[in-house]
């Protein structure tokens, strides 16, 4: 289902259209764009984990480390260029899912996700006790600057929002390269039956660290982007678990069927949820929890398997 | 992922139809569609985006009443039938067209839905925000936006002390007025304690008000001490069981909480029952706004504040009898501090565009000359003076007052008795000063009378 | 002196409440492997249903001490009505399902009843607060406690002693258990695994509808009380081990205990515990403390 020859093309062509709308689309449809890549980056990893079996209910650590690394930076060592944030987040979150992850592979199933869970509830604990960064109130992030460019109002808006575009679709193309290797392979083996992938000579716990640390990565890569483009830092925002609820929301609606997928996952359900808060908001909550239903019974392979069978239907 | 279910004939067939009739990418189209929709309205409308918490457990006490106030507002504006000197139908001319927005979800959904309510409803002013972190979040976007922007309930000092804004107002008090003037409530109707202590929620809110009031505290009554570690429930946590056994243990003469809503309903519940507001005064700093629900629940004695001179604080002027009367006649129930913020809000902006289009001669002003006669602008409200004196005249400074809550059986009123006014320039800092910063340094330049 | 009997009687008050609060969840998924997001929803449902008739029942002035039984009137009508409707009704059609769809459907059924909840009974706040202060209250120095947490404390050992019955001396319960431990097994065995699981659901909604209606005279009832109990509802089964009573009382407990100590000596790290509790015990007990030991299957 993964054509690797034809991704690239595919990855090319969704790059250009996304600069494309980003000039064309009116100014709130690019920011919703930007937030609904920047939740596709996570779910991007949440999509390699979830192949080799795992879901991760704390991935909002990661993605409160990489948005808080930015805040913190800017404020505190008053680095403002774009790339460098988002590298130095990544890096910090994947250096965290390290850590973190040195524990966590030894867990399956339920006890992965409550304990993921259990620590991103951690970090949240420690950043609302921390008065110095404005605890639950958090504190807003200046612009940041594109490689020396300092634009200002709306083209300050664009151009984050085609960072992230570069971002995403360079991360999927990673993440498709990965999981087109003989590693990214092994995830779905280690899903069937870890003892024999055992057997067969690999290490089912150095695959698993090594994809929590870039599911982790990418997750603060989303963090990052997310910071820049709301312009404000908090942790109910980034670091609650209703925040990684959000991401395996996305990440089942969305299927695997596609490198793609997590990014359409992600603006369907930012979309869904934009219209039901202004058409029903007294009901939004319902109107998006059917949609959830809905899509679970006769989508179960997520949106992917839509288009994967309009295709083959012909 | 197994799909043994989903491959039942049964819902192969209805998921073919489904298919067949394109219901996804026809949905995905609609929505599209839907967005980039229909354009602005009329000319003589000032369309006007409300955001308030309408679901959660924000919405009973803050939301709801907030929502309530505007409408009461809005009918009244349109109508002209707000007392003297209100009384001209709309604002600077125009009618008031309301859009209503929940607050609910994290800051990165409020501004998404701020720059939605501003680019894809074009709304022409934005009134609303309970929670502290949209507020901070907010901000910045409604000064790129170039969008007027009133604040009427958020409680953090840090929006115009850590930057400047000139499309954003604040038409109350902020938090630092609350606690400060609680310390001095005690300190005149409590002048022999010798102990007290704190619970308060744990986040910014709570945090906040009990440093600001312990603060006041060492300055205006240094002999008493802090007789325990001040307790910080979880937010929502509901249950205080543990809580109430560790505030009775600490013996102490004052307990100050900024609890509110349910968990302070809840708290109020059981340390009744249990005893404990008769051996310790409570002091609450958003009472006010509970206090008709709880009536005979709530017992006697207790400190009551109500964020600012609103409700039953509230002086006996015209202007509130009516407010008053309306809003009880059209919900049944006396409006609280929500209310009379989300009110005052309004009133904010309707003298801001009435003053602007003095100017004008009749034409609707442009959004900068309502700001600019917004700015500084000091105006009679429900029972009390709004001052936009700090923050470069986009905060106001208001008086406050507490007093100690009296049910009634007979009657079954609830009533404060005992009040005790503090004037605006006594419990919030002197222009150009930090909350944070006045508080720590001794209260100086605060004018008590 | 005072501070020990203050942390002891804090820390089984709210061990007790957490039990009956996550009872329901454990069984649930011991027997039917489904994690219940919308255990929340039960919760909030059943402290609503419970205001509603406590309030009418009160309106109507029947004898005050009946309206404990109403409470437990409550918690069946909601574990019922709700419980059958979400099992025949929705998750009967997803057993064959990957686990985690099985999670999201019931997340998305929490989202839909926390708004059925403010549709039916709208924003404002309810009270029942007359059961809680007909109990008394009970004193230790300057300490006073209030009867009506006391007795929670025997509600949850009568549950729980009436579980532990049910499942080891009821022919039922020991069919339960052996749907427990190996479903293909019972099934070969010729249990009717269904009508186990309807069982099971309904009795488990019960008990999170109860572990509601118990909490409304303690608290005012307003939208999203039930979004707070499902975290620590799932804290504490993880701790005791998915699927076991006893390692939800025993879960339950050191929970309890911890956060009562906390409160006590060092609030600071109260919002904390439960985590640390959780990290720490499954640091220790991969598989939570009273898990059973699974055969591998190769």
């Amino acid at each position: 289902m993964m054509g690797t020859d034809k991704t690239l093309t595919v990855l090319g062509a969704t790059l250009l259209a996304l600069v494309a709308a980003g000039f064309l689309l009116p100014d709130w449809a690019v920011f919703l764009l930007t937030l609904s890549l920047a939740r596709g980056l996570v779910v991007l990893g949440l999509l390699i984990l979830w192949r080799s079996g795992l879901v991760s209910f704390g991935q909002a650590l990661f993605f409160g480390t990489g948005a808080y690394t930015v805040g913190l930076l800017v404020l505190f060592a008053g680095l403002r260029d774009i790339v460098a944030l988002t590298v130095l987040a990544a890096l910090a979150a994947g250096l965290l899912a390290w850590l973190v992850g040195l524990l966590l592979t030894g867990y399956r199933d339920i006890f992965f996700a409550m304990l993921s869970m259990a620590f991103s509830m951690i970090l949240y604990g420690i950043l609302v006790k921390t008065e110095l960064l404005g605890s639950t109130d958090g504190f807003n992030v200046p612009h940041p600057t594109f490689l020396g460019y300092a634009p200002a109002g709306e083209k300050m808006r664009v151009s984050i929002y085609l960072w992230t575009a570069l971002v995403s679709m360079a991360a999927a193309y990673g993440v498709h390269r990965h999981l087109s290797s003989t590693m990214g392979q092994l995830g779905a083996a280690i899903r069937d039956n870890e003892i024999r992938v055992e057997y067969l000579g690999a290490s089912v716990r150095r695959v698993l660290l090594i994809q929590v640390i870039i599911a982790g990565a990418l997750a603060g890569a989303g963090g990052a982007v997310t910071a820049f483009a709301v312009g404000h830092i908090d942790p109910d925002a980034m670091a609650y678990w209703t925040v990684s609820g959000e991401f395996v929301f996305v990440t089942i609606l969305s299927g695997t069927g596609h490198i793609l997928a997590p990014f359409l996952g992600s603006l369907l359900f930012e979309l869904i949820r934009s219209f039901a808060f202004q058409y029903s908001p007294y009901t939004w909550q319902m109107v998006l929890g059917t949609s959830l239903l809905l899509i679970i019974l006769f989508l179960p392979n997520g949106l992917w398997s839509l288009y994967a069978r309009l295709r083959k239907g012909g | 992922m197994s799909t043994i279910g989903s491959s039942h004939p049964a819902a192969r067939t209805l998921r073919s139809r489904l298919l067949a009739r394109g219901i996804l990418p026809g949905l995905l189209a609609g929505l599209l569609l839907l967005a980039l929709g229909v354009p602005a309205g009329a000319q003589q409308t000032i369309k006007i985006g409300v955001v308030a918490y309408l679901s959660g457990a924000a919405a009973g006490p803050f939301g709801i009443p907030g929502r309530n106030g505007a409408e009461v507002l809005i009918d009244a504006i349109n109508g002209g039938s707000l007392p003297a000197p209100y009384n001209t139908k709309g604002i600077g001319g125009a009618a008031i067209d309301a859009v209503f927005i929940d607050e609910a979800g994290s800051t990165t959904k409020q501004v998404e839905e701020y720059r939605n309510l501003v680019q894809r409803q074009n709304v022409d002013a934005v009134v609303g925000y309970i929670s502290s972190g949209n507020c901070l979040a907010v901000a910045p976007v409604a000064e790129e936006l170039k969008m007027l922007t009133v604040f009427f309930d958020c409680g953090t000092p840090r929006i115009f002390e850590d930057a400047s804004y000139k499309y954003v107002f604040r038409t109350a008090a902020h938090s630092t007025m609350d606690n400060v003037a609680a310390a001095h409530y005690v300190a005149a109707k409590f002048p022999n304690i010798k102990g007290y202590t704190g619970i308060n929620q744990n986040y910014a809110w709570g945090q906040d008000s009990w440093r600001d009031f312990e603060l006041s505290m060492q300055l205006l009554m240094p002999k008493a001490k802090v007789t325990t570690a001040p307790l910080f429930p979880k937010l929502f946590a509901g249950q205080y069981s543990a809580e109430i056994s560790a505030l009775q243990a600490s013996n102490s003469d004052v307990i100050h909480s900024s609890f509110w809503d349910g968990d302070l309903e809840s708290f109020i519940l059981q340390a009744a029952a249990r005893g404990l507001p008769q051996r310790s005064t409570l002091v609450l700093t958003t009472g006010e706004a509970n206090m008709f629900r709880l009536g005979a629940k709530m017992p006697d004695g207790i400190v009551i504040g109500g964020r600012g001179p609103y409700g039953v604080l509230a002086r006996d002027t015209e202007l509130n009898r009516w407010f008053q009367k309306t809003y009880a006649d059209r919900y049944g129930t006396p409006p609280v501090y929500p209310s009379y913020q989300m009110a005052e809000a309004f009133l904010g902006v309707k003298v801001a565009y009435d003053k602007a289009a003095q100017r004008t001669a009749g034409k609707l002003p442009t959004r900068e000359q309502a700001i600019a006669a917004f700015e500084h602008a000091q105006f009679e409200a429900f029972g009390t003076h709004i001052n936009m004196a700090l923050g470069n005249g986009h905060q106001a400074i208001t008086e406050t007052a507490y007093g100690l809550y009296k049910f009634d059986k007979s009657t079954g009123t609830a009533s404060i008795t005992d009040v005790v006014r503090f004037p605006a320039e006594c419990v919030n800092p002197p222009v150009g000063a930090k909350s944070d910063d006045w508080v720590k340094g001794g209260l100086k330049g605060a004018k008590c009378k | 002196m005072l501070t020990f009997v203050a942390i002891l009687v804090d820390g089984l008050i709210y061990s007790s409440w957490l039990f009956v609060v996550a009872v329901g969840l454990t069984l649930i998924f011991g027997v039917m492997k489904i994690l219940n997001v919308a255990h929340g929803s039960l919760y909030a449902f059943g402290a609503y249903a419970s205001a509603s008739l406590i309030g009418a029942y009160f309106n109507a002035g029947w004898a005050p001490l009946g309206s404990f039984a109403v409470i437990l009137l409550a918690a069946l009508i909601i574990g019922v009505a709700l419980g059958l409707l979400m099992e025949r009704g929705l998750l009967r059609f997803m057993y064959g399902r990957d686990e985690v769809i099985i999670v999201l459907v019931t997340y998305a059924v929490f989202l839909i009843l926390e708004d059925v909840i403010i549709l039916i009974w709208g924003t404002s706040p309810y009270f029942a607060y007359q059961p809680y202060s007909l109990l008394g209250t009970a004193s230790f120095g300057v300490l006073t406690f209030s009867n009506y947490d006391l007795a929670l404390i025997g509600l949850s050992v009568f549950i729980g002693g009436l579980l532990w019955w049910g499942l080891t001396a009821t022919r039922q319960g020991k069919m339960l258990q052996a749907v427990i431990h190996d479903r293909e097994m019972a099934l070969a065995f010729g249990i009717d695994v269904t009508r186990m699981f309807t069982i099971t659901f309904v009795i488990g909604a019960v008990l999170g509808a109860l572990g509601g209606a118990v909490t409304a005279p303690q608290i005012s009832v307003t939208p999203g009380i039930g979004v707070e109990v499902i975290v620590i509802a799932f804290a504490v089964v993880v701790v005791g081990g998915m699927g076991s009573i006893p390692g939800a009382a025993v879960g339950a407990l050191i929970v309890g205990m911890i956060r009562a100590t906390a409160v006590h000596l060092i609030p600071q790290v109260e919002l904390f515990v439960i985590y640390a509790v959780m990290s720490l015990v499954l640091a220790f007990r991969p598989k939570g403390l009273f898990s059973r030991a699974e055969a591998r299957k190769i």
